[in-house]
């Protein structure tokens, strides 16, 4: 498994805004059919990191390639042409948007013929239902409801159905269990599973670390920016990945990774976490 | 309709899932508000309000509104306001009055021109928007003020004055200003049409789906693949042709234009949109919602001549049926989102 070519891979990746430097040399691989954790603590950096994989931020420095290929990324539109699909936080940005509508937003089904052309509401609704309901949430049954009238765990569900129904593959997960209760999170996590079963590369950030040995197969830890450490499935339990999110055991690394940073860097710290 | 998409898996199918399907539709609390205003003014009003009378005062003046309502209603759910509508309505009468009536050209150009001034100011306003990305509120206030000034100027330096007449020639007339039945102004029609396109473009076509889309955020639309500055500048564009069109049919129907003339449009036309359902910020609202507003800011601000009431207090019953439409479309709004994520 671990010789096929990554789907997605950085090398020495960094990103600053203006003088602020944000992610220092990151180093990623993640293989189809295979779910990468990234922890970080709160201004770690997550989020930038994945803005950068989704074509909204382009990196400094380094390299991304797909398939072992590099490629660039001008806006979001060439990432997720690409594969690459990110479902955020609250999964899906039209809450008054009925199910069939948001699922295709942009791509909409349609009959007829030139100015007359029309959405064809009836098709919407049935895929985006078996969409979804193919991922085992069989309460959705109803396309003509509004998204925000899903539960979390559900609107999660929905968009990362919609993220597979497309083609998607590369699945970038912005915290998408922070804000749900156990349940829900549980939900999530067979849907994440459900994904990689699929052969979906997946990139699943969160903080939660239960939540993370529960889906990854590949683990990196963020702090400040820079790749804490990197290992697999197995190779540390729930208490070592806890001290080291919280920079315990790694802080000496840390520090080595400072110091030659600072020499690379003409001197320059980087930028505290806010 | 929706039942047929699955009818075996539709959990309540009862009157409980048809009640909750009502109240998912942004025009609901409309509804209910336009029967309230109705029956109240027909109580108050007597039979002259419910004959043809009454029905053209208040239709008359609903489709006037109602032609700038609708495009004004597709801006807000995009999340975008129109001001400049006020401005326009004059500025395109006077163009066609100085046009045909001042420079005695044939009709058709100064009717052309008039909507060709709609048409303009429109695609000024989205091309300012999406350059700038200021709020479309102020941007569309500066181009009222903009196209106020510039039509009271040059309207005085060509025609000596801040009124210019026309009297417009028969054809004309028989399409843009006459009284079907001696009291229903033709533009009824116009608005009829103008719902079923704005109707077909919302609700039928997929561009409804975009310019939802849009309001609910742009940002994600724009990700999606959406063209969303060419739909924002299309979009400002029919406001301001629609404008133009009430600007041009009032010139024929009044036999002259003059520089004041539709202020009042700015604020009659959102709340028209307001009270049917369309929700402020954008993402939200249904043309049959804006109808429904519409008719019933008609009956209100017509009702009240057919009563021994006050005018004035006219409109503070405008002023509180747009408090209670908003709350009331609030609750609803709620009670769809709720009312489904509770269903297990
Ligand atoms: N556009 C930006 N300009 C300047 N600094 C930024 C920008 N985006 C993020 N940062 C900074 O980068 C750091 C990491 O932020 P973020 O990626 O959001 O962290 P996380 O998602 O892990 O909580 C923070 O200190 C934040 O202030
Ligand atoms: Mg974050």
């Amino acid at each position: 498994m671990s010789d096929t070519t990554p789907v997605l891979e950085l090398r020495k990746v960094d990103k600053s805004f203006g003088p602020i430097d944000v992610l220092h040399e990151i180093s990623l691989k993640v293989r189809a059919g295979e779910v990468l954790c990234l922890l970080g603590d709160n201004g770690a950096g997550k989020s930038t990191l994945i803005k950068t994989l989704a074509g909204v931020h382009k990196p400094t420095r380094g390299e991304i390639l797909m398939d072992g290929e590099a490629v660039t990324f001008d806006r979001p539109k060439d990432a997720a042409d690409r594969g690459i699909a990110t479902v955020h936080q609250f999964g899906g940005t039209f809450p008054l948007m009925s199910i069939g509508r948001s699922f295709f937003v942009g791509v909409e089904p349609t009959k007829g013929w030139g100015p007359f052309k029309i959405f064809d509401r009836k098709t919407a609704n049935e895929i985006a239902v078996k969409a979804v309901r193919d991922f085992g949430i069989t309460r959705i049954e109803d396309g003509d409801r509004l998204v925000g009238g899903l539960s979390g765990g559900e609107r999660q569900s929905l968009a990362i159905a919609r993220a597979v129904h497309f083609g998607a593959r590369v699945l970038i997960l912005d915290e998408p269990t922070a804000a749900l209760g156990v349940k829900q999170a549980a939900h999530v996590l067979r849907i994440v599973g459900e994904a990689r079963r699929r052969g979906l590369a997946v990139i699943f950030i969160t903080h939660q670390v239960m939540h993370a040995m529960a889906v990854g197969d590949h683990f990196a830890v963020l702090i400040r920016g820079a790749i804490a450490a990197d290992f697999r499935k197995g190779e540390k339990t729930r208490e070592e990945i806890t001290d080291l999110m919280a920079g315990g055991e790694s802080m000496a690394d840390l520090e080595a990774s400072l110091d030659t940073y600072m020499e690379n860097h003409e001197g320059h710290a980087p930028q505290p976490a806010a | 309709m929706s039942n047929e998409t699955l009818p075996t898996r539709t959990a309540r199918p009862g009157a409980g899932a048809a009640l909750m399907r009502l109240t998912r539709r942004p025009e609901t609390g409309a509804v209910i508000g336009l029967i309230a205003v109705y029956t109240f003014f027909a109580l108050l009003g007597g039979p002259v309000f419910t004959g043809p009378a009454g029905f053209a005062s208040w239709l008359n003046i609903a489709a006037e509104i109602g032609i700038v309502a609708l495009p004004v209603g597709l801006l807000m759910i995009s999340g975008e306001l129109d001001i400049s509508v006020g401005a326009t309505i004059p500025a395109a009468s006077l163009t066609t009055a100085i046009l045909a009536g001042h420079y005695d050209l044939p009709d058709y150009v100064g009717v052309l021109g008039g909507l060709g001034v709609g048409l303009m100011i429109g695609f000024v306003n989205g091309m300012l928007l999406i350059r700038t990305g200021l709020p479309s509120l102020i941007i569309t206030i500066g181009t009222m003020f903009g196209v106020m000034g510039l039509t009271l100027g040059l309207t005085v330096m060509i025609a000596g004055s801040t009124g210019v007449f026309l009297m417009s020639d028969v054809a004309t007339r028989f399409v843009l200003g006459q009284f079907i039945g001696g009291m229903f102004q033709v533009t009824i029609f116009w608005w009829l049409a103008f719902v079923a396109a704005f109707g077909f473009l919302l609700h039928v076509s997929p561009v409804g789906n975009w310019i939802f889309a849009l309001g609910g955020d742009r940002v994600s639309a724009r990700n999606a693949g959406i063209p969303t500055d060419k739909l924002t500048v299309a979009l400002y564009m029919m406001s301001g042709f629609c404008a133009a069109f009430v600007g041009v049919s009032q010139v024929v129907v009044y036999n002259s234009a003059q520089v004041l003339a539709g202020q009042s449009f700015i604020f009659n036309s959102i709340m028209c949109v307001v009270i049917g359902g369309v929700l402020l910020t954008g993402g939200f609202g249904s043309i049959v919602g804006i109808v429904i507003g519409t008719m019933t800011f008609s009956i209100v601000n017509q009702g009240v001549f057919f009563t021994g009431i006050d005018p004035n207090v006219g409109s503070v019953i405008i002023g509180a049926l747009l408090l209670v439409a908003v709350m009331t479309n609030d609750g609803f709004r709620a009670l769809a989102l709720n009312l489904t994520s509770k269903k297990k």
